[in-house]
């Protein structure tokens, strides 16, 4: 094993290690505790740390070729589309899903085992070190690669071993001052003082891997406790923070969903901004702002606002913004003119310009439900071919057009179905496409008849009153997400240490300094020499330092002082 | 800037770009000579100190005089390198025109130049230029002198020819002080990698011929033809210094990944989704953490974990050119409209 006297451990194949303490080959016969202790030496070496790094690195490549489940749910459904007979093969090897694969799971287990076994022995290694004092100063300075001798003569009438300890005590001083620890070690006619510093450098290694399985631990554990939940809230609405109020909801295994922090959200305003056309990057669009009013339990109203990069904060809760677009309100009548529809209908956007796409449902008071499916345009153009399209974000010219569908919406039997799609197998398309009746085409504020005499169809002007152009015609809505995060807190303090102990593992250095005097006659011989533990490539300068200011205590040096280095340079 | 047109301004900043490129071909140029011509000097230089032969260490490698010399330079024996005097001297200029190019880029975006791909390259190959001219402050690196203006001159050229874009108003998304903290310190880390790459390389090399030295000492082999490594720090010292840029290379990139996430959390409700952009950066902190130990490690030490360095910078390179233009994600920022 590594020497002990070393201050600090290391397993046996580091590179500081003694060639040949290492037990690369296995002895002949073990027995099973033989075996095992065999095994964990093997798990808990650099080179077995070092191939489980290089594993880890190497895994995690396939989850940034592949979509994930995780990241990216509809390139996975677009992926078994594109590729059918791939996909399996894939799906078999748990490619969708590779950072929770039994396979990177297996690796970083390995990886954190091995490094709790590395971590412990050196720990209670280390805490002994801490409270050992420095080595003992070795038989023979002038082998350490760095090593400095200087000669003093002894001033008259002095006595030189009175001389030499003195020197010493000032060597000890000196060093104590420029934070090393010190110990004395006289004996047999020499005087030394040996030093050493840069326990730190240790001590941060430690805290570094440590804080690493902090990071493990806060994100397995803190991500019981954390929820997600989305909501959609076109202006004007409100929702309350329970489980049914929610599109969807990522609850950790430790959370309770019926004791979520009670308030109520409404959506006064959404703001948007748009690059106005001519200028660089015209029609690209910004700012995004949903402003919103919470109230609590206690009655408390507040306002705030929900922008990109700067959630609101909520009882604990903090609120994002996902999305945004635009909710058409749209008001159906039967035949009768009694309204079986009125609702504002968020429409999901297709592209840069807002082209939108949205669903509505009329299940009850029509002969037949009725299934519309419309695009919006808040500012419509006619391309070429004949087709509409947007050609900015904002509302020039907003359109709205709908395929109307009667019959089936397949509703009824409990089939959840998705509010932004249309299931039309068993309906008859009534108004646009093949049907031999144009699709609808309204503007905020028209009405029109709905084929076949089934009533009327109302796209309504939300504009305020005197409002001039289209401005603010049609609600926007946002899309909010609603998030309670234990981990994350815990994860930052966990990486910010191990980033705290990085820089003092990589930067302190560590080192022994040793300074010897020896009476010779009527002279005293001053011997200097250092040690690095692991990297410092400042050893040198260090030593150097040492002779110059212990020097400067000194009487004048002798004539053939020999500031010789052990380096070959 | 009020009453500045900033098309016009980037137009001045692209004109001075290209100077900026052409200067550093010159500067590659002059580097490359010096490196072909080192060999000879080194060799002038040793005919005048015959004592200083090829010496052979205690330890058994062989190491050449003036490659024995510590990189901090200084040997008494050093031959004046004039070509790579010019080459250093080209290269600041080019700095100089690159410095301003970038400037004015940011002035006419009223931003920090660096929201989208081109101007990354912009600013990242601005700072491995700078960091090199610092480490020159400190340490002979001409040596590195060809390989840094010619990635300079490959990245800078072909990012502008490929990624320019005028400048238009930034996404929300990157409206956070996180884009300036992040991105910046991400691209000091790639600074940092490139030249602890430049000089794993070259301790690849050095190192070969140390091998080849050897042989030739010990049996009558021909020795190792003469090139610009003999006058190289032999190849320990290359690998410490290549371990000393790597260690604080990794310092930002670990910074990086963590500002990284709380940006995430702040803009994605999340500080860590797998997103490919956050693999690639994962991907390369093991590596360097692997290389970092591999340095630790008994029978990795040396040219192994050469190796784990140049693949490690392979991978930043891949991250910031394949990654974003080609790879889907949420770091959609490229600047380019697919
Ligand atoms: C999650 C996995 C790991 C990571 C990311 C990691 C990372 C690092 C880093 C960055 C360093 C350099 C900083 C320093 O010296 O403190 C380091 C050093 C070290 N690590 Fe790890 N490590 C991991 C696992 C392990 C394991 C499993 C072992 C035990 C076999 C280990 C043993 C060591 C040792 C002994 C050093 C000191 C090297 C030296 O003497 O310079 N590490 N590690």
């Amino acid at each position: 094993m590594t020497d002990s006297a070393d201050g600090v451990l290391r397993p046996s194949d580091h590179a500081d290690a003694a060639p040949g303490s290492g037990d690369d080959i296995a002895s002949p016969r073990l027995g099973v505790v033989g075996w095992l202790r065999w095994g964990w030496r093997q798990l808990t070496s650099m080179r077995t740390a070092l191939v489980l790094l290089l594993l880890l690195a190497i895994a995690a490549v396939p989850g940034s070729l592949v979509p994930q489940r995780s990241a990216d749910p509809n390139g996975v459904t677009q992926y078994f589309t594109d590729n059918p007979d791939l996909a399996p093969v894939l799906e078999n090897l748990s490619l969708f899903d590779v950072y929770t694969s039994p396979w990177f799971s297996a690796i970083y287990i390995l990886l954190f085992i091995s490094l709790i076994g590395c971590v412990l022995p050196r720990t209670k290694h280390h805490w002994k070190a801490l409270r050992s004092e420095p080595p003992r100063t070795p038989a023979r300075l002038s082998r350490l690669d760095d090593h400095r001798t200087v000669t003093v003569s002894v001033p008259e009438g002095q006595d030189a071993s009175e001389v030499a300890a003195s020197a010493v005590d000032t060597a000890a001083a000196q060093l104590r001052k420029s934070g090393y620890r010190v110990a004395r070690y006289d004996g047999r006619g020499t005087f030394s003082v040996s030093a050493e510093r840069g326990y730190l450098r240790e001590t941060g290694n430690l805290v570094f891997h440590a804080a690493l399985v902090g990071v493990l631990i806060a994100v397995g554990v803190g991500g019981g406790f954390t929820y997600t939940g989305q909501r959609v809230l076109v202006e004007g609405q409100a929702f309350t923070n329970s489980l049914l109020d929610y599109s969807s909801f990522n609850p950790g295994r430790f959370v309770d969903s019926n004791a979520l922090a009670p308030y109520s959200m409404t959506l006064d305003r959404f703001d948007v901004t748009y690059v106005p056309p001519g200028q660089p990057g015209s029609g690209q669009a910004g700012d995004f702002a949903a402003n919103v009013t919470t109230l609590t339990p206690g009655g408390e109203r507040q306002e705030g606002q929900v922008r990109v990069n700067h959630p609101l904060d909520v009882q604990g809760d903090r609120v994002y913004l996902l999305g945004n677009g635009y909710a058409p309100t749209v008001t159906i009548r039967n035949a009768e003119g009694v309204e079986v529809f009125h609702d504002s209908v968020a429409f999901l956007p297709q592209d840069a310009n807002m082209t939108s796409l949205g669903v509505i449902k009329v299940a009850d008071g029509m002969p037949e439900q009725l299934g519309l499916i419309g695009f919006f345009y808040p500012t419509m153009d006619t391309l070429t071919s004949g087709a509409l399209t947007s050609t900015y974000g904002d509302l020039e010219y907003p359109v709205l057009t709908l395929r109307v569908y009667a019959g089936d919406l397949g509703i009824d039997d409990g089939t959840p179905r998705s509010v932004y799609t249309l299931d039309p197998t068993d309906m008859t398309q009534i108004a646009g496409g093949d049907s031999g009746t144009p699709a609808l085409t309204l503007m905020p504020g028209d009405t029109q008849d709905l084929p076949n005499g089934l009533g009327s169809i109302t796209f309504e002007n939300e504009a305020p009153e005197g409002a001039t152009g289209y401005a603010g015609s049609v609600k926007r809505f946002a899309s909010l997400s609603i998030h309670r995060d234990l981990a994350g807190p815990w994860v930052l303090a966990f990486a910010t240490l191990a980033t705290l102990g990085l820089l003092a593992a990589l930067f302190v250095p560590r080192r022994r300094m040793w300074v010897k005097a020896t009476p010779e006659g009527s002279a005293i011989r001053v011997e200097y020499a250092g040690l690095a533990r692991g990297e410092d490539p400042t050893l040198a300068a260090a030593v150097d330092q040492v002779v110059e200011r212990h020097r400067s205590s000194l009487p004048a040096p002798d004539d053939q002082s020999r500031p010789d280095t052990g380096k070959v340079d | 800037m009020p009453g500045t047109d900033p098309l016009l301004l980037d137009e001045i900043s692209l004109l001075l770009v290209w100077t900026a490129v052409a200067i550093y071909v010159l500067a590659f140029i002059a580097y490359a000579i010096d490196l072909a011509r080192r060999s000879d000097l080194a060799i002038k230089a040793k005919d005048e100190v015959v004592a200083r032969e090829l010496v052979t260490a205690g330890g058994g490698g062989v190491i050449d005089a003036s490659g024995g010399a510590s990189a901090s330079g200084g040997s008494v024996t050093k031959p004046r390198y004039l070509w790579a005097r010019m080459g250093t001297a080209l290269i600041a200029l080019g700095f100089l025109f690159h410095l301003a190019a970038t400037v004015l880029r940011g002035i006419a975006a009223e931003r920090v130049p660096w929201s989208n791909m081109y101007e990354f390259a912009l600013t990242g190959v601005l700072l491995v230029v700078a960091v090199y001219l610092v480490a020159l402050t400190r340490f002979d690196l001409r040596f590195l002198g060809s390989l840094i203006s010619g990635l300079a001159v490959v990245l800078l050229g072909g990012a502008t020819l490929a990624f320019h874009v005028e400048v238009v108003p930034l996404a929300d998304p990157l409206k956070s002080v996180w884009l300036v903290i992040h991105v910046f310190v991400a691209s000091l880390a790639t600074a940092l990698f490139a030249l602890a790459f430049g000089l794993s390389v070259m301790q690849l090399l050095q190192a070969r011929r140390e091998r080849k030295l050897a042989i030739a000492a010990s049996t009558d082999a021909a020795p190792p033809r003469r090139s610009f490594l003999q006058t190289l720090p032999n190849a320990d010292a290359l690998e410490s210094l290549a371990y000393r840029f790597a260690i604080v290379g990794f310092i930002f990139w670990t910074f990086t990944l963590i500002a990284g996430s709380i940006w995430a959390n702040d803009a994605w409700g999340r500080f860590w989704g797998f997103d490919t952009k956050e693999v690639w950066t994962f991907v390369i902190w093991v590596l360097y953490a692997g290389y970092i130990h591999a340095r630790a490690t008994r029978g990795w030490r040396g040219t192994r974990s050469a190796w784990l360095s140049i693949i490690g910078f392979v991978a930043v390179l891949f991250n910031f050119t394949i990654v974003n233009v080609f790879f889907k994600g949420l770091h959609a920022y490229s600047g380019l409209t697919s």
